[in-house]
């Protein structure tokens, strides 16, 4: 049951993303920025966390879910530590997907080469 | 020599001869409705070279040999070399003439660079400057999408109005005697920008550059559209195609049995995917050199008027929110 | 040449001849594409808590697993057909964030190692990252403010 509701949010919050894309002239970079903002804002009003509770990965796993973590940790690293901790606190939320990203990132484009799609 | 009849149109009373032609293409083209009339087809996108850059500079120095080769001559025959590309600088160009020896003329025309070059090349034999010119332009999809779009295994989706890079060279050696295609006109284009700041839609940016450049040609030449067996845009597509037939009614000039246009001939847009057709420097390059010239010495087209078209936009300009500003050069060639 | 058309006109003229988007395909493709990858985002969450870890702990991993899949996917050349097909439903799963970082990598690969594949690295994800961090960073002084 719960992998339906991560299909149905997950292809619904993509959905939006695609309207956009066949809507309007924004780039791929501008979509992924809107929605990663939306998700810092959304996460900071205490909404987003609650389609991550329906959702589960359905929620997590678009950029948007990211924006979500960022706002988490800062509000987290605030409580603790005060002012410093807007500073810190998106930054080391999201440290894990960073890292990943940086990491095999690296390792992939090292390994491999672009290959033509000058297939047909 | 040589008598000007217009603002843009000069016609070359010497009528200099186009005397070798070749193309060289990639996998894609080759398996396209044209493939068997190019001389050569490369199934490996790197050429056996380590990056685009140098596979497209590759394509043009074979392309630079055969055209010496099917011509009898050696590059100390040659006088000027006209060449340029799509990429920053020119260096598929640079590079690619860099060993040649042959006094080098570096040009930016983007897609219209075949019109451009040849143009330029009549011109300098009509004026009695050199026996033989060679013009010659090259593209790659790879290192197109890499300068102007997106990375290669990036997973974006393309607009219907997109064009798809031809991947080769082609070319011609236009010099003082022989039997073959003549150049009788060169109408040079002015710079057409209608807005247009699109740049998933070339065709649109286009058609109102070909409209104007041949509207000029028959204007100032006086000749009926009919004077040609074929009129030939360089890279409209298949949308850019439509809006140019439409633009040059509107301007009481009807060519709709007669005209083709070599982003639509290149490829076979269902099998193939290309949306709107071949765009790039080698696609009218590759079609004029492969297919036309091919078919004019063979006397199955007798008149036909060239006309490549190019966008000069670049990545930053797009960025900074300029439209796209677009030029077309038509060359007339004729069997006399 | 007078153009018969200003600027504006040709603009909506020619948008209207021009091929149309399939964006009914496109919404049902984006949907499902997405839906798959979160699908498989929600298994690998799943086991992970099955292994005992905290929620946090699992969702963490589970982005770092994401990520490695869209990066290995990108490398075997396959994301961009998947990305062709699914459109919004590739790009929008951190998955497509991976794929937006080791795409422009490979390609700059040749311009050598530091300003080819680490300086164009984040190309297109840069972005992402800039105004994720500064919106958070906004975010955390409003909330300091109020609390």
């Amino acid at each position: 049951m719960d992998y339906l509701r991560a299909f149905i949010v997950g292809g619904l919050i993509c959905v939006v993303g695609q309207l956009l894309i066949d809507l309007t002239k924004l780039t791929p970079a501008r979509i992924m920025v809107i929605f990663v903002v939306a998700g810092v804002i959304l996460g900071a009003l205490g909404i987003y966390p609650l389609l991550v509770e329906w959702g589960g990965a359905g929620a997590t796993v678009p950029i948007i879910g990211f924006g979500n973590v960022l706002a988490k940790g800062v509000m987290e690293d605030v409580d603790k530590k005060g002012l410093i901790g807007a500073f810190s606190g998106g930054v080391r939320a999201g440290a894990v997907g960073i890292a990943a990203a940086v990491f095999f990132g690296y390792i992939m484009a090292v390994v491999s080469k672009p290959k033509t799609k000058n297939k047909a | 020599m040589g008598t000007r009849l217009g603002k843009q149109t000069v016609r070359l009373d010497s009528k200099p001869v186009i005397q070798s032609w070749a193309a060289i293409v990639g996998a894609k083209e080759g398996h396209g409705p044209l493939g068997r009339f190019f001389d050569e087809i490369i199934e490996d996108e790197y050429f056996g070279e380590e990056s685009f850059e140098k596979a497209e500079s590759k394509f043009l120095r074979e392309t630079l040999a055969k055209i010496l080769m099917k011509g009898k001559v050696s590059s100390g025959d040659i006088q000027y070399i006209f060449a340029g590309d799509l990429l920053n600088q020119c260096i598929a160009a640079n590079f690619g003439v860099r060993e040649s020896e042959i006094p080098f003329f570096g040009l930016y025309g983007a897609c219209s660079t075949m019109a451009e070059s040849l143009s330029l090349g009549s011109l300098m034999v009509e004026g009695g400057f050199a026996e033989r010119c060679v013009c010659i332009t090259s593209s790659h999809f790879c290192s197109a999408e890499k300068q102007f779009r997106f990375p290669l295994e990036f997973g974006n989706q393309r607009p219907p109005t997109a064009q798809w890079t031809v991947t080769g060279a082609g070319g011609v050696m236009v010099g003082k005697a022989g039997d073959g295609p003549r150049v009788v006109h060169v109408t040079t284009g002015k710079i057409v920008d209608m807005g247009i700041t699109d740049a998933n839609d070339m065709g649109s940016a286009m058609a109102p550059a070909a409209c104007d450049t041949i509207t000029a040609h028959f204007r100032e030449t006086d000749l009926p559209p009919n004077h040609y067996d074929l009129i030939v845009t360089g890279d409209l597509g298949i949308h850019g195609k439509n809006l140019c037939l439409q633009l040059l009614e509107e301007n009481g000039i009807t060519i709709k049995e007669f005209y083709d246009d070599c982003g639509v001939m290149i490829y076979d847009p269902q099998k193939q995917k290309t949306d709107c057709g071949g765009s790039g420097c080698a696609c009218s390059a590759t079609v004029l050199a492969g297919y036309i010239l091919e078919k004019m010495s063979k006397r199955e087209l007798n008149r036909v008027l060239f006309v490549a078209t190019g966008a000069l936009h670049s990545p930053i300009s797009v960025q900074q929110g300029e439209s796209i500003p677009a030029i077309a050069h038509a060359v007339g060639i004729e069997m006399v | 040449m007078e153009q018969k058309r200003t600027k504006e006109e040709y603009k909506k003229w020619s948008q209207e001849l021009a091929p149309r988007t399939p964006k009914a395909r496109n919404l049902i493709m984006a949907f499902f594409i997405g839906g798959i990858i979160c699908t498989i985002g929600q298994l690998i969450l799943k086991a992970l808590l099955n292994t005992g870890l905290s929620k946090d702990d699992a969702s963490s991993l589970t982005t770092l697993f994401m990520i490695f899949i869209g990066a290995f996917l990108t490398g075997l050349n396959v994301y961009d057909d998947i990305g062709r097909i699914g459109g919004a439903g590739a790009a929008i799963p951190v998955t497509g964030f991976a794929n937006s970082i080791v795409s422009p990598a490979m390609e700059y690969k040749r311009e050598g190692y530091v300003m080819g594949v680490g300086a164009r690295m984040f190309l297109i994800a840069g972005p992402v990252l800039v105004y994720g961090i500064i919106s958070s960073i906004i975010v955390g002084i409003i909330y300091y403010l109020i609390t």
